[in-house]
């Protein structure tokens, strides 16, 4: 599905990532946790095309495509979806515009026919009730006005009904309470499948009881400092990161 | 009054005696203006002796005039003795003979548009025989209109049929002497359209130019006049998203609206005159006076814009709010691309009691583009109770262009409420990406961000009017994000 290999890139031209490997196999969920300013929502953007970012090293494979060659958008009609940190507003444009565009974009670059508005409607309102936000949410301007639980639940919304095959969750857990927490594992859990793949960036163990990870990756400083399974979470809950950052200043 | 009985044939006999000697046949008279020309136009047209008089007046007010200077635009001055001030109604002869000749970035645009194929010719100026069905379209409309009681027809037209209401209303809004380019129309206008709909009339459609001329050419001085009587309504709309095919430089064209008691107009313009190319060579220069007065109580005036085309655009459509608890309202999206430049706004004045208006401008500046918000609001001292709302929106795409924002206000009452809203925002990066990032092309991203920043103006529109506008954004916008 995603193999990354020493991969580097900065941004302003101060070196951010510094080397990653990072292999992701169909129907598995990795989990990336790590300090503040570590470079995880770098990793994240690189993968997802930001421009800000310059990859100055390495390679991604991505379905068997050379994924840094791919625009953006090319990439999210290749199944890659990134749930951001900091979903962007744009005023004016209603959210239902918005996600009936986007899922159109998609059918379209995979052959199949567009949905009209009514079809759309009938879908979209399925996909609202697994994300208990009610119907007011595809009036308004997209993002716009919508407090921070309620644009993370907007972007599990386009993941639910943009049917990514490679999912990445930037911090979608952070600033939501424990009902809304439960909402996101769900629609996480709920789209869980041997072709679909997650990568789930996180601070908290806590998501972590909720969206179950095949393995746990701690990024620091530019690079993964180590993987383990879902006790590894656990263990950096218990400790932190410091003892970490001993055995990498040790090691190197 | 004599003139509201006189009949085309006794005015015809009058022709000569002012002392022409000019050839009263010839097709277009040699170019410049005199007030020989003007009696040329006016003896061509077989217009009644006031109408003549009304342009003498004006021509000589304008000779004492000189161009506005104020306003954020720049171009080299106009040759006014080298302009051709009456042409016959073209021979299609002059034109492209098929759509084969047309320029291909022009039928692109068409398309893109999505512009019936049979009416793209006649927009380009092709000779074309066959008859549209818009234009019978309209005859049909036509004739339920006149049941009502309702006048919709050229101005030519209106002067010869109905001069006596012509005569009433012609300059009684925007007067001869206004400013320059008002001053030049008066003179020498050569044709427009004229509505009029009688007391407690809704007019069942909305009344489009569009049908017009794609029948006829109204030349570079449009002249038009809306008259509703108590308690009727009436929507108009004016242009249409093609961009079409003109010689003519300047274009220089008046409205004026009448809102009696309780009676509302609604005046909606899509613009979208020759913009010049991406060098900025070539290109219309719009400078409209559009001005409305709400003379009864409970009157409403609604201007509309959306202004894409033309090179320069100078441009206040404005209200005079007379009649007490008068509306007045002006919703504008001016876009300027490549090295277009707008000047653009309006003017509010409120002299009835309790009287409002609200004003929303959208500015889109991309390219090379200026554009500028200019409005006045003023609230003379009897206005009690008179209330604005001003919200000024501008957005830059790009590095290379400006938006500048004047606003003047002047208010001689103290009880007036006064609001007014003024923001800039660049189109993100970080929005664009986030499009992107669902799959949506970074063109389709920006036409989305620009609708979404438009909306409140496009809400005003008639639907269909909308859809185009919207579309004509995207075609305008082509290019301007790398
Ligand atoms: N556009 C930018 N300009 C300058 N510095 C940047 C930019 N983007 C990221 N950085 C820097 O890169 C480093 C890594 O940032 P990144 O956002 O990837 O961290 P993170 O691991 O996601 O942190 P957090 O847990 O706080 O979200 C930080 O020091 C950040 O300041
Ligand atoms: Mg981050």
């Amino acid at each position: 599905m995603l193999e990354i290999t020493s991969l580097q890139a900065r941004v302003e031209g101060k070196a951010i990532l510094k080397g990653i490997d990072l292999t992701v196999r169909p129907g598995e969920v990795h989990a990336i946790m790590g300090p503040n300013g570590s470079g995880k929502s770098t990793l994240a953007g690189v993968l997802a095309g930001r421009e800000e970012y310059e990859v100055t090293g390495g390679a991604v494979r991505y379905l068997a495509q050379d994924l840094l060659e791919l625009a953006p958008e090319e990439r999210a009609r290749a199944g890659l979806l990134l749930a951001f940190q900091y979903p962007v507003e744009i005023p004016g444009v209603s959210n239902v515009y918005f996600l009936k565009a986007a899922l159109n974009a998609l059918r379209k670059h995979r052959g199949e026919g567009e949905l009209d508005a009514v079809e759309f409607l009938a879908l979209v309102r399925g996909q609202l009730k697994t994300v208990q936000m009610d119907e007011s949410f595809l009036r308004r301007s997209v993002n716009e006005g919508f407090s921070g639980g309620e644009k993370k639940r907007n972007e599990i919304l386009q993941m639910a009904l943009l049917e990514p095959r490679l999912a990445i969750l930037d911090e979608t857990d952070s600033g939501l309470d424990i009902d809304a927490l439960k909402i996101v594992a769900d629609g996480v859990n709920g789209l869980r499948s041997p072709e679909r793949s997650f990568l789930v960036i996180t601070h908290y163990q806590r998501l972590l009881d909720y969206i179950v990870p095949d393995f746990v990756h701690v990024l620091m400083n530019g690079r993964i400092v180590r993987s383990g399974g879902r006790e590894l979470a656990l263990e950096l809950e218990e400790k932190g990161y410091g003892w970490l950052e001993a055995e990498v200043t040790v090691g190197a | 009054m004599t003139t509201s009985t006189q009949t085309i044939e006794q005015l015809a006999g009058k022709e000569y005696q002012y002392g022409f000697v000019t050839d009263i046949e010839q097709e277009t008279v040699p170019p410049g203006l005199s007030e020989e020309v003007i009696r040329l136009i006016s003896a061509k047209k077989q217009e009644p002796e006031f109408m003549l008089e009304w342009r003498l007046k004006a021509y000589r007010h304008w000779l004492s005039m000189t161009t506005p200077e104020w306003a954020n635009v720049h171009y080299p001055p106009i040759d006014y003795q080298n302009i051709v001030y009456y042409a016959a109604p073209k021979s299609k002869a002059d034109g492209p003979k098929s759509l084969d000749e047309v320029d291909p970035e022009l039928l692109r645009t068409y398309e893109k548009l999505g512009i019936p194929l049979q009416e793209r010719a006649a927009l380009a100026g092709v000779a074309v025989d066959a008859v549209f069905d818009s234009v019978s379209v309209a005859t049909t409309f036509k004739d339920k209109l006149g049941a009502m009681g309702i006048i919709f027809c050229s101005f030519s037209e209106a002067v010869r049929e109905h001069p006596e209401l012509v005569r009433k209303y012609l300059g009684s809004v925007v007067p001869t002497g206004d400013n320059f380019y008002a001053a030049l129309n008066s003179a020498v206008f050569t044709d427009g359209s004229f509505v009029y709909v009688p007391k407690g009339v809704r007019c069942p459609m909305e009344l489009s130019t569009y049908f017009r001329i794609n029948a006829k050419n109204s030349g570079q001085f449009e002249r038009t006049l809306i008259i509703a009587e108590a308690g009727s309504y009436v929507s108009y709309l004016e242009g249409c998203t093609a961009p079409m095919r003109d010689e003519n430089q300047l274009h220089a064209a008046v409205v004026e609206l009448i809102a009696h008691d309780d009676a509302t107009i609604k005046y909606s313009t899509v613009q979208n005159w020759y913009p010049g190319d991406k060098e900025g060579k070539g290109g219309i220069y719009n400078f409209v006076t559009k001005r409305g007065r709400c003379e009864g109580r409970n009157s409403k005036i609604s201007w509309t814009q959306v202004e894409t085309g033309s090179a320069i655009t100078w441009k206040y459509p404005g209200c005079i709010l007379k009649g007490d608890n008068s509306v007045g309202e002006f919703y504008s999206v001016a876009l300027t691309n490549n090295y277009q430049q707008a000047d653009t706004g309006t003017k509010m004045i409120h002299i009835g009691k309790n009287t409002k208006s609200t004003i929303v401008s959208k500015g889109i500046s991309a390219g090379h583009g200026q554009n500028t918000y200019r409005g006045a609001v003023k609230i003379l001292s009897g206005a009690d109770g008179a209330r604005n709302y001003s919200q000024c929106d501008s957005l830059l795409i790009g590095e290379d262009c400006g938006a500048h924002t004047f606003p003047y206000i002047d208010v001689q009452n103290p009880t007036a409420r006064m609001e007014h809203e003024a923001s800039t925002s660049k189109i993100g990066e970080d929005q664009i990406f986030y499009c992107n990032q669902r799959g949506i092309a970074t063109e389709d991203a920006v036409s989305m961000i620009v609708n979404g920043f438009c909306k409140e103006v496009f809400r005003e529109l008639p639907m269909e009017f909308a859809v185009e506008a919207q579309k004509l954004l995207e075609v305008s916008l082509e290019g301007s994000v790398g």
